[in-house]
């Protein structure tokens, strides 16, 4: 099973232990993650399920290119960190 | 009379209390945070607490008087039909995520009704557990004219619920007009007739789809008297929003972002200007309040209290408040200062100058 790991800062807000889930694409992943943490998503989350606008997702050391549809894809051994991007300031 | 004064900056939430004839900043909350505003309602004292996280996006707490804070469903926009191209008046696509809680306000019952950017309505029946989208605005085509004004993209920061029908709701628009609905929000027609924009060319000066009221409020004892601070002018209505006539010759400025009216006298109001658009500071340096006892015929430049010599201290739209007996008032500022008023303005007390940017002031 994939490990995803939230960064800290989330901790502050809503509870984001790291998890182990499975399944083929960063989005299948995070729906997993997603259904046991229903308020974790609407902070990774916008309203259409797309990464929001200053967010970003690193797998396996690779930033996610598919930022809507989170179709990158993911190893039953990867490391998904779900990351706040500088963008934000 | 309110005894605390709630004041929602770029870094946390202020209560300001009054102790011993002087106010104060009592207790602080979501202290580092970004709150852009807050709501409290009387009905059943509590407060909402809106905030705009850079990265994590919009949330919105609730509390109790009494009680701890407790994180909210923010209204959310619904899944946006694939395929479709949805375009602002600017020619950009509508991102549907809300993106700023711009206004909250009690309605009918226990209803709440809440204006966000990019434009999306909501009605809340349980306290804010849950909001529904009031669809019959959003779908219109003519919200595809709005315009970012300011910030990028449009937003409802006005709502006014009529108190003599809670079934009509007036909304104002950055930058898209004022919208009525008689119906409870099933049906809408744009109502600000007369409002002109003077920097932009004539054929499109008076559009009222795409007009830019920075702020709009009713008088709830003669509730047919509305007042708009616009981005070009000040604007009354005498006919319940249906035609708007300029106030002119407004000393110093009529360039401006808030506005209240007294609760009882319509002919009385407030503003606190800057210098034009391009200059977003008081004129000359002088942090002054403006305000009119009639229907904006004259108007007194009240400053008593307030610095005069290099402020830059502008104000926000929702950041000055009147309360319910009309003799006080508060305002904070982009530079940190709030002061309160207990005489309609006629002389200010400064509470601080080193909070965060001030986004909204309200009476609690």
């Amino acid at each position: 099973m994939a490990k995803v790991v939230f960064t800290t800062n989330l901790r502050r807000h809503v509870e984001c232990p790291i998890v182990e889930a499975e399944g083929q694409t960063v989005r299948e992943v995070l729906r997993v993650v997603f259904a046991k943490n229903d308020r974790l998503r609407n902070y990774v989350l916008d309203d259409q399920a797309a990464l929001r606008k200053h967010m970003t997702i690193l797998v396996d050391g690779s930033r996610l290119r598919d930022l809507v549809g989170l179709s990158d894809p993911v190893k039953p051994t990867s490391n998904i960190y779900v990351l706040q991007a500088l963008s934000g300031g | 009379m309110g005894q605390e004064i709630l004041v929602s900056t770029r870094k946390g939430l202020f209560t300001l209390a009054k102790t011993r004839k002087k106010w104060a900043v009592s207790k602080g909350d979501f202290i580092g945070d970004n709150v852009t505003l807050t709501l409290h309602d009387r009905r059943d004292d509590t407060t909402y607490a809106a905030l705009n996280h850079g990265h994590f996006g919009v949330k919105l707490h609730r509390k109790t008087n009494g009680g701890a804070w407790e994180e909210l469903a923010a209204p959310a926009y619904p899944a946006k039909p694939e395929g479709l191209v949805d375009l602002d008046g600017w020619g950009k696509p509508v991102n549907w995520t809300t993106q700023m809680i711009w206004t909250l306000e009690p309605g009918s019952d226990g209803e709440l009704w809440c204006g966000t950017m990019p434009g999306g309505l909501f009605r809340s029946r349980d306290r804010g557990g849950s909001w529904d989208m009031i669809h019959s605005l959003w779908d219109m085509p003519e919200r595809n004219k709005w315009l970012g004004g300011g910030a990028d993209i449009p937003g409802i920061h006005s709502i006014c619920v009529d108190p003599r029908s809670p079934k009509t709701i007036r909304v104002a628009v950055s930058c898209g007009g004022v919208w009525t609905s008689h119906d409870g929000g099933e049906t809408w027609a744009c109502k600000a007739q007369g409002m002109r924009f003077d920097h932009t060319p004539a054929d499109v000066a008076d559009d009222p789809g795409t007009q830019d009221p920075h702020m709009m409020v009713q008088c709830q004892g003669s509730p047919d008297r509305l007042w708009v601070q616009h981005h070009c002018g000040i604007y009354i209505s005498r006919d319940a929003s249906e035609s708007w006539q300029e106030v002119k010759n407004v000393p110093p400025s009529s360039f401006g972002f808030g506005v209240v009216v007294h609760p009882k006298e319509p002919d009385t109001a407030w503003f606190v200007p800057g210098i034009k658009d391009e200059k977003r500071i008081p004129v000359d340096g002088k942090l002054v309040v403006t305000r009119t006892r009639d229907g904006g015929k004259t108007f007194d430049v009240l400053s008593k209290g307030l610095p005069q010599e290099h402020a830059y201290d502008l104000v926000l739209r929702h950041a000055l408040a009147i309360d319910e007996t009309g003799d006080r008032l508060a305002f904070g500022s982009t530079t940190g200062g709030v002061w309160v008023s207990e005489d309609q303005g006629e002389s200010w007390q400064n509470v601080t100058y080193s909070l965060p940017p001030v986004y909204a002031v309200r009476f609690a």
